[in-house]
């Protein structure tokens, strides 16, 4: 090879950088995130849609409801199932998912999504 | 090729490759091959691929310099030189190799020319042309943010880096006001600066009859296949979402080596990842080898001595000289008998051989 040792290095830096994924988790064990249900939440069993749009697609309805809520004053969502819920983070969401830490945060914290929910609104209170 | 006939053969391409996993997922239910041993394929083929392709060039010779430059070179102390843009040393190279890799820098000298009839006769301009550098500068810089942004996925814990992009990236909070459209506050920046910067190329590349006439399947076909990865992308993000710690957990086990498949994850999310394994093992096959090949540009990276240092051909053939001093050696009596003029007289090589003689 003609000027080799400065193309291996090269090469060598490259495919480091590239390869960075499988050298910076090797030999760590990760679990995936077991978002908690309270006892309140398992009882209700629904929540205001099925699992799977809420585990997806929580983010945008909690968008929309605000957008509603403070734009349009619209204050009342009705479920496909015919039930009436009262749009409010604090009043309606929390008060069946009162463990944020257990519940929000375990899938929040494995996603690095930092949602700006509580900068208005307050966490709840957990008991330890 | 015509031109049509190219873009209609890479957009079926594509399309074909955005239909595969399509019906493999949804028809056949292929999850393991879909989200295991496709991307497994496709990242030995490009490494190895990669690899080969440096090493095949590391091992042809660059015999002299190419001082393709725009800048004065140095030659006398007192006249000024362009150290830059003809590095003497290997200080400037690295200069010019950073302004080369960071910022396209000979890209950024592209000029544009132009032919036009006025009243008094035809003109020649050369047009200051910086689109094409722009566009290309956005489309490498967002295609790699979003690929730093991706590591989220990759990694576990997430690195810092990941987050400062993340929110650098969105701090417009664009989903509030101008794209309201897409249900959540931060719209990445980059997503939509990366589509604009692709639709561009692919635009100039068909409005510009020269580009247009020179440009082959082989231009429209990595544009059509990083749209596609790309408006995937942007759907699984802002409308057909997907279970994404679902797809970390699927992300993680490829790159710890123990593979799973986690249920639940959309159609929508394996063909992305198929596009994205499609396009890294088209790289070392294609002109996006560039990616490696940059840092070999030999007009850049070799700093303009031939003044001061002599480069010598390695592949110059060893040549069997016989020497005048060889011939007169062999030759001596003969020509001395045929009278003609010798450079050593007789007597001399006498001695010098009796001498050698003792030596040997």
């Amino acid at each position: 090879m003609y000027d080799g040792g400065k193309i291996i290095v090269g090469l060598i830096i490259g495919l480091g950088l590239l390869l960075s994924p499988f050298l910076y988790n090797a030999g760590k064990a990760t679990k995936a995130p077991e978002p908690q249900l309270t006892p309140k939440a398992k009882e209700a069993k629904v929540c205001v849609a099925n699992t799977n749009f809420m585990t997806t697609k929580h983010m945008q309805l909690l968008d929309r409801w605000r957008d509603e809520v403070v734009r349009e004053g619209k204050r009342y969502y009705k479920s496909p199932e015919g039930k009436v819920y009262y749009k409010s983070l604090q009043v309606t969401c929390l008060r069946c998912h009162s463990n944020k830490t257990k519940f929000c945060d375990e899938c929040h914290n494995y996603m690095g999504v930092e949602p700006f929910c509580w900068e208005c609104h307050i966490a709840p209170k957990e008991k330890e | 090729m015509n031109f049509i006939i190219s873009i209609l053969f890479s957009g079926i391409v594509v399309s074909v490759l955005v239909l595969i996993p399509w019906v493999g997922v949804a028809a056949f239910d292929l999850r393991f091959l879909f989200g295991v041993v496709v991307p497994y394929l496709a990242m030995a083929v490009f490494f190895i691929g990669m690899v080969a392709r440096v090493i095949g060039w590391g091992r042809s010779p660059v015999p002299f310099r190419i001082p393709t430059t725009a800048g004065q070179q140095f030659s006398l102390p007192w006249i000024k030189y362009s150290k830059i843009e003809s590095p003497k040393g290997n200080g400037g190279v690295i200069i010019r190799m950073l302004f080369e890799v960071l910022l396209f820098r000979s890209l950024f000298r592209n000029t544009r020319l132009e032919y036009r009839r006025l009243a008094n006769g035809p003109k020649l301009d050369y047009e200051w042309e910086k689109w094409l550098w722009l566009a290309a500068l956005m489309f490498h810089y967002s295609f790699l943010v979003i690929f730093l942004r991706h590591f989220r996925f990759f990694m576990e814990p997430i690195p810092g880096f990941v987050h400062i992009l993340e929110k650098l990236d969105g701090f417009l909070q664009l989903g509030v006001l101008p794209v309201s459209g897409l249900n959540v506050p931060s719209v990445f920046l980059t997503d939509m600066l990366l589509m604009l910067a692709l639709t561009y190329l692919f635009l100039r590349r068909i409005y510009i009859p020269q580009t247009r006439y020179i440009s082959l399947p082989a231009d429209y076909f990595p544009l059509f296949l990083i749209l596609a990865l790309g408006l995937t992308g942007i759907l699984m993000r802002y409308f057909i979402r997907v279970d994404i710690t679902a797809v970390k957990t699927l992300a993680l086990g490829l790159f710890t080596f123990k593979p799973t498949v986690p249920e639940g994850i959309g159609v929508i999310f394996f063909i992305h990842l198929f596009l994205i394994s499609m396009l890294i093992a088209y790289f070392p096959f294609s002109k996006l080898v560039h990616m490696a090949g940059v840092f070999l540009s030999p007009t850049r990276n070799l700093a303009n001595n031939s003044r001061m240092k002599r480069h010598i051909n390695p592949w110059d053939y060893p040549v069997k000289v016989h020497t005048y001093e060889e011939y007169e050696e062999e030759f001596r009596e003969l020509m001395i008998q045929a009278g003609l003029p010798v450079e050593k007289q007789p007597e001399k090589v006498e001695e010098q051989s009796e001498e050698t003689g003792e030596k040997e």
